[in-house]
């Protein structure tokens, strides 16, 4: 069944769109004033999630079972006393940066992945949540973890094998992508074939950049990562990436990468100039799709600004449902298409700078 | 007692914040005397590690507390305390 609403969380509180007869329409927004980090629905319960970074009172966690008619303030994850992010740096939660259900067989579980870098799990659907320490506890953290865009590590990917809820990936900057086949309670690095410029030994086993990793559900050995650097791809898991960007083109640098739910080969990626930039390569923003596993890379600009475009589109701000995708930009602009991209409908030029978006 | 009032931008998220009064002798115990009475409005001036949040101030009648970390500023019965945010960002 196709996707009927759209959550978006925005640098001024969760906006909702939902599709009508006539097409996706705006339907209303929730916390206005607020950013919100993500947005996210539990397609195991119907739940929907909006994770606050609430300026001044600090980071929040908001739980809704009926669609947004009302919301309740669950208690946000907390570090341990005397933890900490590096020595003499106590941990303390500064943003949540990644969302994600356990499986489906698994009721109540979800994950939050947060700066400073900690992974936390509830059992009880956000009543309580603990931190893993599996994760938390590997040896290099301290010393060979660091922050990327923010100032501490952070967790920005969480990706639950559909096929075994033990099997785990995340997603960290800087640091990489860790996996776990037990559950949590002990973690690998996975970072294999990934060449980070910035570091003293670009091939080292941890401090890479991924900026977005996604798992293909149709083919799960097949996954993604928009790195800092490149776009990488593995077919076996993470046991080894391979650079897939274009050497000429500008299917590079970016934030946001999206898979076809079932061809492991197909994905979509959104670019911009990198790292001190940040705007859409050229002023023109497009989107670069590859069928054949990131060996060639088609651009996609029907509907999409070609002159005068700052956009950037951030990590969780693409989304994809079938053949429909969608996404939001820095700049407050709100992209559809229903044919994978081929052309792209503007649905609001005036949103706030947006964070995620997610078809429910 | 010392007497607690809120900043009314907290009232957006407890709608039924008032003036309270709280057995404390300490800032940190007036903290606690908080969340007894609205569990879960201290995570709104505190950090998980219980120091005062950047963007929140405390004043103790007319004067700022001194130690935001461990909030060992005394208190004492009469004292009016004063939760207010500052006011930052565009």
């Amino acid at each position: 069944m196709s996707a009927k609403t759209l959550l978006l969380g925005t640098r001024k509180g969760l906006v909702v769109y939902r599709k009508k007869k006539s097409g996706w329409r705006f339907d209303r927004d929730h916390f206005l004033g607020i950013p919100v980090s993500i947005a996210a629905s539990d397609p195991r319960s119907g739940t929907w999630w909006a994770m606050q970074d609430n300026g001044h009172w600090g980071v929040k966690l908001q739980r809704s079972q009926n669609e947004g008619k009302t919301w309740i303030e669950v208690t946000a994850p907390k570090y341990p006393e005397g933890e900490e992010v590096k020595a003499g740096a106590p941990a303390t939660l500064k943003y949540i940066w990644a969302f994600s259900t356990g499986g489906a067989d698994q009721d109540g579980r979800i994950y939050i992945g947060t700066d400073p870098g900690g992974l936390f799990v509830s059992d009880d659907n956000g009543d309580t949540f603990e931190l893993n320490r599996g994760l938390w506890d590997v040896p290099e953290r301290k010393e060979q973890w660091f922050g990327g865009g923010r100032g501490d590590p952070g967790i920005h990917s969480i990706i639950v094998d559909p096929e075994d809820d033990r099997h785990i990936y995340v997603g960290i900057s800087c640091a990489g992508v860790y996996e776990t086949k037990d559950g949590g309670k002990s973690w690998q690095h996975r970072n294999k074939g990934l060449s980070s410029y910035f570091m003293p030994n670009p091939t080292a086993d941890v401090g890479h950049d991924p900026h977005r990793v996604v798992m293909c559900p149709g083919d799960p050995a097949k996954m993604w990562q928009q790195n800092h650097v490149s776009i990488y791809r593995t077919v076996n898991g993470g046991a080894s990436w391979k650079d897939v960007s274009q050497k000429k083109g500008p299917a590079k640098f970016g934030f946001a990468v999206a898979v076809d739910e079932d061809d492991g080969n197909t994905a979509w990626v959104i670019p911009g100039i990198k790292d001190e930039y940040r705007v859409a390569v050229d002023h023109a923003l497009c989107v670069c799709r590859t069928e054949d596993g990131g060996k060639t890379w088609k651009k996609l600009t029907k509907g999409l600004p070609q002159q005068a475009s700052y956009d950037l589109v951030y990590r969780h701000a693409l989304d994809i449902d079938g053949d429909t995708l969608a996404f939001g930009t820095t700049t407050g602009n709100l992209y559809m298409s229903d044919n994978r991209g081929n052309k792209w409908q503007c649905l609001n030029n005036n949103l706030p700078m947006v964070y995620s978006c997610e078809f429910v | 007692m010392p007497t607690v009032h809120f900043t009314p931008a907290l009232k957006r998220f407890r709608p039924d914040l008032k003036t309270i009064e709280v057995i404390a002798a300490t800032v940190s115990e007036v903290v606690m005397g908080i969340e007894a009475n609205y569990p879960g409005l201290s995570a709104y001036l505190v950090e998980d590690n219980g120091a005062l949040r950047q963007h929140v101030n405390i004043f103790i009648n007319d004067t700022f507390i001194r130690d935001r970390k461990r909030l060992s500023d005394r208190v004492s019965a009469g004292d009016e305390v004063h939760v207010i945010q500052a006011l930052s960002g565009g």
